[in-house]
């Protein structure tokens, strides 16, 4: 356990440079800087590693770098990604408290492989402690001499800056976070052209996720096997999942891959107060939602979670017990999407809304006969129709919830009243 | 509109932007501007920072309406940004926040009377290990309680 982002999570000041070099950081960095690493053997040991993009989708990291024309006379840009708002998600967070080195490293490792000068680091605006922490680690390698131009009389340059966002969970997508950084709306652009093609500026751009980022620079420092071989089988490495909801002890924990659930579960001190698991949504609200079986007998692990039919996503885990009514969670679920459609697509703009509107109707006590069936088919509307993944976010709940029970729909719409709550 | 000491701010988000993409800045220029006018932004204070940057008063307006952290209404002097969605849900933030309300005798969306604090509802914070939570200006206050709620409230100034 804690054996990448979180391993210095017990030593003094964890984010101070000082406790980042005494574990081995900013080695990696250091031998770039005198020419013992090219961008290819990079590329490979990060293919090796099986280092999939810990924002939600999964994307292997090592093939993403390769994909940016590197060769390529004009500006390039690395970002990461640390709009971090998916629903039960709160790892980028710490990492950004308690190992900001990590992610600057892996940042300027990113920029030397894809040959990109400029990194820009997306912060979400009320994530205010993280951003000060990690500005000051970014004035601690500057002052160290590890970034800037020509860095240590090398030919590597690497500047990197900070963006805050504003409060908007559609920023999180990669292009509306590209868009938010050029000063604009947060809304979703077309693909193709991906950004590594067109993105920043116009420029060629790749975006990665903070936990991404700050996984690199162990990876390279111990080797691409060592990591992929912490997990399983197309899940390299670890993982951290953020285990929230009605757990005794809620927490962040960095672990294997392939890790069963219910060892996972019980690290959180498992369900509280003498209850039982009702339902487990396992990586963040936008993944399906799994019963209580069907959790128990998953590992977690993008093929273990995909097999108990949900996500791995980002890795944050919602456990509800048998007090739990699924309706009201549904819907403030469906509150959430409706709120934070951007209203560029009409499936999503229109379908959140009816969405919310129809659960809100049947947790009002005027909910219809057919309204599950009405539900199903808004759902399926906006399921695959729009620009971004938000729309697909939105609908796999109210999908999952309605199929994995059903009953406690039909009772609220006949009786007016919660089968759980009364 | 916008004092000098905004500007010096303002500029030091400038420079971290390539040669002719000032407009960057704008989502933070817009939160200082903000911050020295009673937590709000008008029409005039928008096209004043739409100006400063040499950008369309219509493109720093679409900004200002997208992103949630602006505010068109008059707020209190402190916001308190709390939590519901589902880890903060789980753990009780709807009794808490009616249990606010109750104390504050005002509803969320309202501003108390003496223009101190008022209580907005938002979506989650990413601090869901924390949950129940809220936000008031760059403080988390994580694992509310009702009696915790009280103390930070009444030392509200």
């Amino acid at each position: 356990m804690n054996e990448v982002c979180f391993k210095n999570l017990d030593q003094k000041d964890p984010w101070s440079l000082k406790t980042y070099e005494a574990s081995g950081g900013y080695s990696v960095w250091r031998k770039i800087l005198k020419g013992e690493l090219t961008p290819e053997q990079i590329i490979d040991e990060l293919k090796t590693s099986g280092l999939r993009g810990r924002g939600g989708a999964g994307f292997p990291t090592g093939l993403k770098w390769s994909f940016m024309p590197r060769n390529a006379n004009m500006q390039k840009y690395v970002v990461c990604n640390s709009d971090e708002g998916e629903p039960g998600t709160c790892k980028d967070r710490d990492i950004l408290r308690f190992n900001p080195h990590s992610v600057i490293e892996g940042m300027a490792i990113g920029g030397f492989v894809m040959n990109a000068t400029k990194g820009y680091n997306y912060i979400r605006g009320e994530f205010m402690e993280p951003f000060y922490r990690f500005e000051d680690a970014l004035k601690e390698a500057y002052d160290a001499g590890l970034l800037g131009d020509n860095i240590d009389g090398s030919s590597v340059s690497f500047d990197l800056y900070t963006h805050l966002g504003a409060g908007a969970y559609i920023c999180g997508e990669e292009t509306a976070l590209l868009e938010s950084l050029e000063g604009k709306k947060g809304q979703p652009r077309f693909k193709p052209p991906f950004p590594a093609n067109i993105g920043l500026f116009g420029m060629p751009t790749t975006i990665n996720n903070t936990e991404s980022f700050a996984s690199v620079p162990d990876i390279l420092a111990k080797g691409g096997q060592w990591f992929a071989d912490i997990g399983v089988a197309n899940s390299g490495g670890c993982k951290l999942f953020s285990v929230t909801g009605h757990v005794n002890k809620p927490a962040n924990f960095e672990v294997p891959m392939g890790l069963p659930f219910k060892d996972l579960l019980e690290m959180a001190g498992g369900i509280r107060e003498g209850r039982t698991l009702k339902a487990v949504i396992p990586g963040g609200s936008s993944t399906p939602v799994l019963t209580a079986e069907a959790a128990m007998a998953m590992t977690m692990d993008y093929d273990g979670i995909d097999k108990a039919g949900s996500m791995l996503g980002a890795g944050s885990v919602i456990i509800m017990d048998d007090s739990t009514c699924m309706v009201e969670t549904l819907t403030r679920l469906a509150h959430f999407y409706y709120d934070e459609s951007c209203g560029q697509c009409t499936p999503c703009r229109e379908g959140t809304g009816w969405l919310y509107r129809v659960l809100k109707r049947i947790m009002d006590g005027n909910g219809k006969a057919d309204d599950i069936d009405l539900l199903m088919g808004v759902q399926d509307k906006i399921m695959g129709n729009t620009i971004c993944a938000l729309g697909d976010a939105a609908a796999m709940p109210v999908e999952s919830f309605l199929r994995c029970f059903r009953e406690e729909f039909e009772y609220y719409i006949e009786h007016g009243k919660s089968m759980v709550k009364g | 509109m916008i004092s000098n000491k905004a500007k010096k701010q303002i500029d030091a988000w400038v420079v971290k932007y390539p040669e002719g993409h000032q407009s960057s800045a704008v989502m933070e220029a817009l939160k200082i501007v903000q911050a020295e006018n009673d937590n709000r932004l008008t029409s005039d204070t928008i096209q004043a920072v739409a100006d400063y940057l040499a950008m369309p008063g219509i493109a720093a307006a679409e900004v200002a309406t997208f992103y949630e952290n602006y505010n068109h209404k008059p707020v209190g002097k402190h916001t308190i940004r709390f939590c519901h969605n589902i880890s903060c849900m789980l753990n009780g933030s709807d009794e808490l926040i009616t249990h606010l309300e109750n104390k504050l005798g005002v509803k969320t969306g309202e501003v108390t009377p003496d223009g101190l604090i008022n209580v907005k509802k938002v979506e989650c914070l990413g601090a869901c290990v924390g949950a129940p939570m809220f936000q008031i200006g760059d403080q988390y206050y994580e694992n509310l309680t009702a009696d915790k709620i009280d103390e930070i409230v009444d030392g509200l100034k």
